[in-house]
């Protein structure tokens, strides 16, 4: 079955500074995929390159077999890339709803439309009592999942989250990872997550692909990786086993 | 969950709007003379702030040059007028087009090379200060020495040549803001709108989300000059003297700015408040300066900036939003407390 996100040797430096090397994995139809590694691995670089902010300097990014690693940010969404992030981008002027609905617009043919299912998706996400709220007033946890729910209106078929958990409470986030779970079961949506958070990590992927230093030094299942040596060295620490 | 024009507002928030409009309906019936070229005056910088508001308010981009629009509507159609004996209602158009292929050249050199922020204003007011100077040495349009429209004592008013009494203009001027008001709220809660205003908050953001700025940005612009060039057309056909130094100056284009940055930006209504508060506060200190026989030049300059510096430090949003607060004419919409915005 071809991937349905696929980086083929995908490599980006910063004036002499490689961030990402040589880096190759994919993620499947319906499947959730971790990104996972220490801080400056390369795991947002690599989100920029698939979402189409940065060019790679080497290698392939495919979306269901199609190249799509040159394309602008915006054709790279309308392809079916969703992506939050890390630092969150809120419209802060707009009320949630307007937040939501400008992301609804993406495959919504017109507004009426785009806010019905702007509605929906603000109360999946439980923003449902803020929805007239301007999204400057919102805490941080809750931008985060303004941020989910933006991403997700756009109707994509793979939804990149930047480390969305982040400052969650134990019961939020349980709440943010059963609702991916669903979405995934229900919709079949892919989800590529990088993530500090080992228990969402743990709770959501079926597959792990560990970032040291802009390359993959480790893949595979989450029992392989947790008992991987150099993936505890680099990162989780001897506590983690 | 559309919001409609009066969705949300208490009762009193069309009750007003259509009060106002009665009012400016009536108004040549009580006014004199002076007091509708006044009227007139507002509602032309009522008309062309809010079409400045489109690019900088609704698409967040910063134009220094809409000056450049007004005149080369102007001199389109006047032009026109006195060359070919061309309709201004025709000359109009060609004057949109106009305006609209030089927003379109300014806003493609910006949008594609990233000019943007102060650069994109600078780039502006650069066009603008092209025209100004390209048109003092066209002689064909009268160089420097101005470009003059026809003008003589009309028993009646011809709508067909714009050629009239200060009423026929007062009434056009106040069908085309009205108009604009129409239009920009319709925009504002289009899908055009929402990818305007996502623009303006985050161009990465609205990026990622699937929307092609340097499109929306190039509608802005376009949409923005034509309408601008439309107030060229009334400026050139009711003042008749088109002078590229006045014309084109940058004092104009700030001029233009002011009625919106004070009124409110991104609102509807800021435009049309700014521009009423500003010219008529103006024309008060004009008056009263010349019942004491006071004159100084520059004056009414110097009172804008003042105007500016009081909005700025103690009404960051202008006028409008704190005032429909006041006036209980926010939006109430079910479930928390409505947008602080207050922008009916």
């Amino acid at each position: 079955m071809t991937p349905l996100l696929e980086l083929a040797h995908v490599s980006k430096s910063f004036s002499g500074l490689r961030a990402v090397q040589d880096v190759s994995f994919s993620v499947a139809p319906g499947e959730i995929v971790a990104l996972i590694g220490p801080n400056g691995a390369g795991k947002t670089t690599c989100f920029n390159v698939i979402a189409g902010v940065y060019r790679a300097d080497a290698g392939e990014v495919r979306l269901a077999g199609t190249r799509i690693d040159g394309w602008r940010p915006d054709q790279v969404c309308r392809a079916g890339v969703a992506r939050t992030f890390q630092l969150v981008k809120p419209f802060a002027g707009l009320t949630v709803m307007e937040n939501v609905v400008v992301g609804a617009l993406n495959t919504s043919p017109g507004v009426r439309e785009a806010e019905r299912r702007a509605a929906e998706v603000v109360e999946q996400l439980g923003l449902g009592a803020k929805r007239h709220q301007p999204a400057a007033s919102l805490t941080l946890p809750e931008r985060k999942r303004l941020e989910v729910a933006r991403a997700l209106a756009t109707g994509p078929r793979i939804l990149l989250l930047d480390e969305v958990m982040a400052g969650l409470r134990p019961t939020e986030m349980d709440n943010m990872v059963a609702l991916f779970r669903d979405l995934n079961a229900r919709l079949g949506l892919a989800i590529l997550l990088i993530e500090h958070v080992m228990r969402a990590v743990m709770a959501l992927s079926r597959h792990i692909v560990v970032l040291h230093h802009g390359e993959v030094i480790a893949a595979g299942s989450p029992e392989e990786v947790t008992r991987n040596p150099a993936v505890l060295d680099c990162y989780l620490g001897e506590e983690a086993v | 969950m559309k919001i409609g024009l009066t969705e949300g507002l208490p009762r009193r928030g069309p009750a007003l709007l259509a009060a106002l409009l009665v009012l400016l309906l009536l108004a040549p019936l009580v006014a004199n003379d002076y007091l509708i070229t006044v009227l007139v005056l507002i509602l032309y910088f009522a008309y062309v702030g809010q079409a400045w508001n489109i690019m900088m308010g609704f698409a967040g981009q910063l134009s220094l040059g809409h000056a450049l629009y007004v005149g080369l509507g102007a001199y389109t159609s006047a032009a026109l007028y006195v060359h070919f004996g061309i309709s201004p209602w025709l000359g109009l158009l060609a004057a949109m087009a106009i305006a609209a292929a030089a927003g379109a050249v300014i806003g493609f050199l910006a949008f594609r090379f990233g000019v943007a922020g102060v650069y994109f204003a600078i780039l502006t007011i650069a066009f603008a200060e092209f025209a100004r100077i390209g048109f003092d040495h066209w002689r064909w349009l009268g160089g420097s020495g101005g470009f003059f429209l026809p003008v003589a004592n009309y028993t009646r008013n011809d709508l067909l040549s714009l050629r009239g009494s200060p009423t026929m203009f007062y009434y056009l001027a106040l069908a085309m803001t009205a108009g604009a008001f129409v239009l920009c709220h319709a925009l504002l809660r289009s899908g055009v709108g929402y990818r305007w205003q996502a623009i303006r908050e985050s161009p990465e953001a609205a990026q990622a989300l699937g929307i092609d700025i340097f499109r929306y940005r190039m509608y802005a612009v376009v949409l923005s000059a034509a309408m601008t060039s439309l107030g060229g057309v009334l400026f050139a056909f009711y003042y008749n003297n088109l002078f590229p130094e006045q014309v084109f100056h940058i004092s104009r284009s700030i001029e233009l700015i002011l009625g919106p940055i004070i009124g409110g930006i991104g609102t509807l209504f800021g435009p049309i408040i700014g521009a009423f508060l500003l010219t008529a506060l103006a024309e008060t200190l004009g008056e009263a300066m010349r019942a004491f026989g006071i004159d100084i030049p520059g004056v009414k300059q110097v009172f804008y900036g003042f105007c500016l510096l009081l909005v700025v430090m103690f009404l960051p949003e202008g006028v409008w939003p704190p005032l429909a607060r006041r006036l209980g004419l926010e939006r109430r919409l079910p479930a928390g407390p409505g947008r602080a915005g207050a922008e009916p």
